[in-house]
């Protein structure tokens, strides 16, 4: 391979990666506290298309530049909201963690959708967020391009992941929510109020998994599709397992999957060819190559994760 | 004193006709009593007398559904432990209250709302205050360690600490001599006597003699009601026990005789890890002959959990050789081992015991639905299994509305009795019973030890695991100290005192 | 009187979340601009009109309750398959390849050669998420969910490749399809002029059947005690590891087979979006119909109901057919809350001691099903 084949691969890479790491870490707050978000999907959807719909609609006026402002807004916004609704079902209804996530995921997969097609009808481009090359930094030779020539979202999305592990190992907030991931009883009595950690949580991983659609939205694919989002709020949830639940694994795994995809698009584009359908299998086979590699850690786990807490239920 | 500086001592605590329901049980019934000022106070009870529930609503933990609090004669209301921690109520919990993948100091800080400044956490004030107080109470602990790499016993002393550095001027200790050997039982009941200098003490138990050792007066529930108060000098240990259980205490001996036979269970230089991936056992030697109960003393955590998987074939041996009636079952499946007939009381009942939400009847099937009796061509035979239901349930005296009922459903008591009921009617060569009586009521306590003599009388090799000394030594008729994966000695029942043992299970060989 | 309250409770419960559902459907109705009185009436009853409509919805219901059915196995066997709408695709592959490989075999052999290589295909698929779940303790909720995607490309790559219909690429239309099957692979009309098929019956007698599986074998007894107490199956001997793979083989072969079906009924070619969310749907007309044969069947016929008469609003009214998902989602999150507060006696109590503290009397409440001694320490 070349080194300018590899630049490329990692040039295109990064920028890849932000979706999956925005929501991955959402993820990772929401399974901190205890609570398995397998509705990021359908948030990442609502998230897309709120985003979409300024930039779409302001798209010649003089508000345009506005518009993507708004459109993160709003997304993270809905993401806050499906987080509480979320966090309705499962932590004060207690409904089994899984099959609800399966029901979110369907009812903002649906919402976007049908709005989508009611007001904009077909598949439309918006100008999105453009790159805002770092003064100096991406001059570097090589490095640069790859590190300091995206759009802002992409140095936000990186200085999340420090940020992530400031707030979840050095604050009080994530005290609370280790231990209401961990160990939920002993949080509640040490008056910790495990429900109210949980809401706050999921909200937070909402608002996240919006932003991650609005990223797909606006920053990479700079349109909106019903199946824009395809799978990567499932991907996210599974790195959160890869990442064993911390913000730097987490980084290295979406790092991991967005080469695998620049690398199988270079590899097209270079002129080897196989079945476009193979290529698109990729990262949803390697999601199941990663789980099933990933090692099981009973100290590192939050060990409550999953399981609904009622304070009076008598163990 | 330290992390009570702001607050004035309680002079006087009093509950008032508290009153509390579960789902199917009045846990508490109108229940009153009094706690003043640096005194120790028992709550002694049956298992399911309402202790912990009472004390759970005390520290905020547990709302009444009637009666109320009164701290220095101004009634109270607690909506959560925090309420309950800044009146300075404090409880240390039967089934300690730490998060184990995090520092002494992280788990302290986390109840203490001074130490959290919006985003700011402040572990090095949390730091000192650990160490003060363990200073202060000379209860050594480390704050930066991690609380899962501490033992049983430090993992109490730590609890102590956080409660007293969260505030506690009244402290609630829920049976905290249960995991703990008798030197370190002592070794606790003289901390505490001495914490009454300063603190009021409540103090959960049903061994008496802990109760005479420490407290000033004790209060006796029963049904969830109290039947008496009084000063703890004035009473003897009989009239206590009469009265706590309702009745003059009976318990079921083993009257020896009956030669014990040929090995049944004999197991060889078990190495076994846990589910950390230290080793748990590591060459475990064992004996069980047919026609006896060998009893397994040690403070739990020594490897008896895994010893009881190993047995049942969940975890793998790494090395070494299980025997049943001279046939290899190490790395056999759960369900050869059944079938070359071994039986099975396992320590999570509700759990591993019984599906939960099957009926009585399937759960008493469980291991025998495929079996010639109760299937023919892979239809289950319903008739068939409804009459092994109701026979069972007759015999076993198992209270339940019907046999459909869920399992899960019937109480601690009648669960064990429907794992009774299916292990025993198996006629299993050996039996593996783990904690058999924890949690259960003193009458379904005395039915199990009944049964267990019995399946003696019938020549089968059965391994008592236990932590209550008194039960061990009344059923068994050797008795075998484990201690970090090994058994330190075995000895005949009748030469077994609670001293020698305790020494023992300390890790103290050749007492 | 404490029954009477149970009763109340289950009402109350059951009639809150389905006016939460109502409610949050009708916004989202609202939201595109449709009245949602409206369009509910035109769903409801739109497609009762005329028999041709009630046909329609029989058509949808066939392999709404195939689905179903076998995700109620797999859920009730405690592994989460939401990988039937893949597993139904490979159904479909596996099923219109054997048909279309031995054109010549008699009827009598070449259907059922098909549904049951659409079944095994179908099993197949969703023995690969089983033996992850079993061997390496792989979430089965994502690897169905990336089998899905993965099935979905597989689908597309043979319909436009290898398996499309020489036709198509002679007309240079391209549409990605597959050769028409031969007649001796076709499951019979069963009411001229419309698209209603034999394979209704056949998801009628499989109910039955799996009913008889579940609560009536020693497999099923294994099944659902792996379960509902996988720890206790464990020291019962029950291997559950096994049981979860054998699950994903009942689960997947039942979405497999809804495909073939589909395929030798309705379609007889595979065409792309046949499985058109019927993999989805089907986990909420097994959660709908609580996970038992006798409920699933009528949930498919009114899920069958909602599929068509959103068909129905999208040509009448313009409402987006996405809003059957909105539905669909609204209805597990309603279902499962209730669900857990159905269940939880806990839930139940609490309800009884707010009801006490407003002051409406009554007596203690005890659980479903409650224990002679339970009830005797509960006193009056």
């Amino acid at each position: 391979m070349t080194g300018h084949m590899l630049h490329d691969i990692l040039a295109l890479g990064v920028p890849f990666s932000v979706a999956l790491l925005l929501a991955a870490l959402g993820e990772m707050f929401n399974q901190r506290a205890g609570v398995f978000n397998l509705g990021c999907e359908g948030i990442m959807s609502v998230g897309a298309f709120l985003a979409f719909l300024p930039a779409w609609f302001f798209k010649s006026g003089s508000l345009a530049p506005w518009a993507n402002v708004l459109g993160f807004g709003g997304a993270a916004a809905a993401g806050v909201l499906l987080g509480g609704l979320f966090a309705l079902v499962t932590v004060t209804f207690r409904a089994p963690q899984g099959i609800a996530g399966i029901g979110l995921q369907m009812l903002g997969w649906g919402l976007a959708g049908s709005i989508f097609r009611h007001f904009v009808g077909g598949v439309t481009g918006v100008e999105g967020v453009a790159a805002w090359p770092i003064p100096g930094l991406s001059r570097i030779p090589w490095v640069g391009t790859i590190l300091f020539d995206h759009n802002p979202i992409v140095y936000l999305a990186f200085l999340a992941v420090p940020a992530s592990a400031w707030l979840l190992y050095r604050t009080p907030w994530g005290l609370r929510v280790r231990a209401a991931g961990t160990h939920p009883r002993a949080a509640d009595s040490m008056g910790v109020s495990v429900e109210r950690v949980r809401y706050q949580a999921l909200m937070l991983g909402g608002a996240m998994a919006g932003l991650g659609g609005a990223y797909l939205a606006l920053c990479q694919a700079k349109m909106f599709a019903d199946d824009l989002v395809a799978g990567r709020g499932f991907i996210a949830v599974a790195l959160v397992y890869f990442g064993r639940w911390s913000p730097w694994g987490i980084l290295g795994g979406a790092l991991l999957f967005s080469l695998a995809q620049a690398l199988q698009l270079s590899i097209q584009v270079g002129g080897i060819r196989f079945p476009y359908e193979f290529a698109v299998m990729l990262p949803y086979a390697l999601v199941i190559l990663v789980l099933a590699l990933a090692r099981k850690s009973r100290i590192l786990e939050p060990t409550a994760l999953g399981k609904p807490y009622d304070r009076e239920m008598r163990v | 004193m330290p992390g009570t500086a702001a607050l004035p001592p309680i002079r006087e605590l009093v509950l008032e006709e508290i009153t509390k329901r579960f789902p199917g049980v009045l846990a508490c019934d109108r229940v009153s009593l009094t706690v003043r000022r640096g005194e120790a106070l028992a709550l002694v009870g049956e298992n399911g007398a309402g202790k912990s529930t009472l004390m759970n609503i005390l520290a905020g933990l547990y709302q009444p559904d009637g009666g109320r609090i009164l701290v220095d004669g101004a009634p109270v209301r607690f909506r959560s432990p925090a309420d309950a921690f800044a009146r300075g109520i404090g409880m240390v919990h039967q089934n300690f209250m730490l998060v184990p993948s995090m520092t002494v100091a992280e788990n302290v800080a986390l109840g203490l709302r001074t130490l959290q400044r919006g985003l700011r956490l402040d572990l090095r004030e949390a730091r000192r205050r650990v160490a003060e107080v363990s200073a202060h109470h000379e209860l050594p602990v480390n704050p930066d360690a991690h609380v899962w790499q501490l033992s049983v016993g430090e993992q109490q002393r730590v609890e102590l600490v956080k409660t007293l550095c969260l505030g506690a001027r009244l402290l609630i200790l829920d049976e905290p001599t249960s995991a703990l050997t008798p030197q370190e039982t002592d070794d606790l009941l003289e901390r505490l006597k001495r914490m009454t200098a300063e603190l009021s003490v409540v103090f959960i138990s049903h061994k008496l003699n802990e109760v005479k050792a420490l407290s000033d007066r004790v209060t006796i529930l029963r049904h969830g009601a109290v039947v008496f108060s009084g000063e703890t000098a004035n009473h003897s240990t009989r009239e206590l026990a009469a009265l706590m259980t309702g009745h003059e205490v009976e318990v079921a001996r083993n009257q020896g005789g009956g030669a014990a036979g040929r090995p049944i269970l004999e197991v060889r230089g078990l190495r076994v890890r846990g589910d950390r991936g230290h080793l748990a056992l590591d060459g475990l030697d064992l004996e069980v002959r047919a026609g006896e109960i060998l009893g397994l003393a040690g403070v739990s955590g020594n490897g008896q959990r895994e010893l009881a998987g190993a047995l049942a074939g969940l975890r793998p041996a790494e090395a070494g050789s299980i025997r049943l009636d001279g046939e290899e079952i190490a790395g056999a499946t759960p369900r050869r081992i059944i079938a070359r007939g071994m039986g099975y009381i396992p320590e999570d009942r509700h759990h591993e015991g019984i599906v939960p939400a099957f009926t009585v009847k399937e759960n008493l099937v469980l291991k025998d639905f495929a079996a010639a009796r109760f299937s023919r061509g892979g239809l289950l035979r319903l008739g068939e299994i409804d009459r092994n239901a109701s026979g069972l349930r007759e015999r076993f005296d198992i209270r339940c509305a019907s046999t459909g009922t869920a399992a899960g459903a019937l109480s601690g008591g009648n669960i064990q009795k429907v794992i009774l009921a299916r292990e025993l009617a198996r006629g299993p060569k050996a039996l593996v019973a783990v904690y058999p009586t924890r949690g259960v009521d003193m009458g379904a306590s005395e039915f199990v030890h009944a049964q267990l003599l019995a399946l003696r009388a019938r020549e089968a090799g059965i391994l008592l695991v236990s932590e209550e000394l008194e039960e061990i030594m009344n059923l068994s008729d050797r008795i075998a100290v484990i201690y970090r994966g090994r058994i330190l000695e075995v000895m005949p029942a009748r030469e077994a005192t609670r001293e020698r043992l305790g020494l023992l299970m300390a890790g103290v060989a050749h007492a | 009187m404490p029954s009477r309250f149970r009763l109340a409770y289950a009402a109350a419960v059951t009639l809150a979340a389905a006016a939460a559902a109502v409610a949050v459907a009708a916004l989202a109705l609202r939201a595109v601009g449709a009245s949602p009185w409206a369009t509910f009436g035109v769903i409801l009853t739109g497609p009762l009109q005329d028999l041709f409509g009630v046909s329609e919805v029989l058509v949808r219901a066939v392999p709404l309750t195939l689905v179903g059915l076998g995700i109620a196995i797999s859920f009730r066997s405690g592994i989460l398959n939401i990988g039937a709408e893949g597993q139904m695709q490979v159904g479909i592959l596996c099923g219109t390849a054997v048909a279309l490989a031995l054109p010549a075999l008699p009827r009598p052999l070449l259907l059922p050669l098909c549904l049951a290589a659409g079944a095994a295909g179908g099993a197949a698929w969703g023995g690969i998420a089983g033996l992850l779940r079993a061997r390496l303790d792989v979430n089965e909720i994502l690897s169905t969910v990336m089998l899905n995607y993965i099935a979905a490309q597989l689908y597309t790559f043979l319909l436009r490749g290898p398996m499309i219909d020489p036709a198509e690429l002679m007309t240079g239309s391209g549409t990605p399809q597959s050769m028409r099957l031969p007649r001796s692979a076709w499951l019979d009309r069963l009411v001229p002029g419309t698209r209603i098929h034999a394979g209704l019956y056949l998801a009628l007698a499989l109910a039955a059947l799996v009913w008889v599986l579940l609560w009536r074998t020693t497999l099923g007894f294994r099944m659902r005690a792996a379960g509902a107490g996988p720890r206790a199956a464990r020291y019962a001997g029950i291997p559950v590891e096994r049981s979860l793979v054998g699950a994903m083989l009942f689960a997947g072969g039942f979405a497999g087979l809804a495909g073939a079906v589909e395929v030798a009924g309705v379609h007889h070619r595979a065409i792309e979006a046949i499985s058109s969310g019927y993999g989805f749907a089907g986990i909420v007309v097994a959660l709908f119909g609580g996970l038992h044969p006798a409920g699933i069947v009528p949930a498919a016929a009114f899920f069958g109901l909602l599929l068509f008469g959103a068909d129905m609003t999208q040509r009448s009214a313009g409402v987006p057919a996405n809003m059957v998902l909105v539905l669909q989602g609204v209805v597990i999150l309603a279902i499962v809350s209730a669900k857990m507060y159905l269940n939880n006696p806990y839930a139940q109590e609490r309800a009884a001691r707010l009801l006490r503290r407003l002051g409406v009397r009554i007596g203690a409440v005890a659980p479903a099903g409650e224990s002679d001694s339970a009830a005797e320490e509960a006193g009056p």
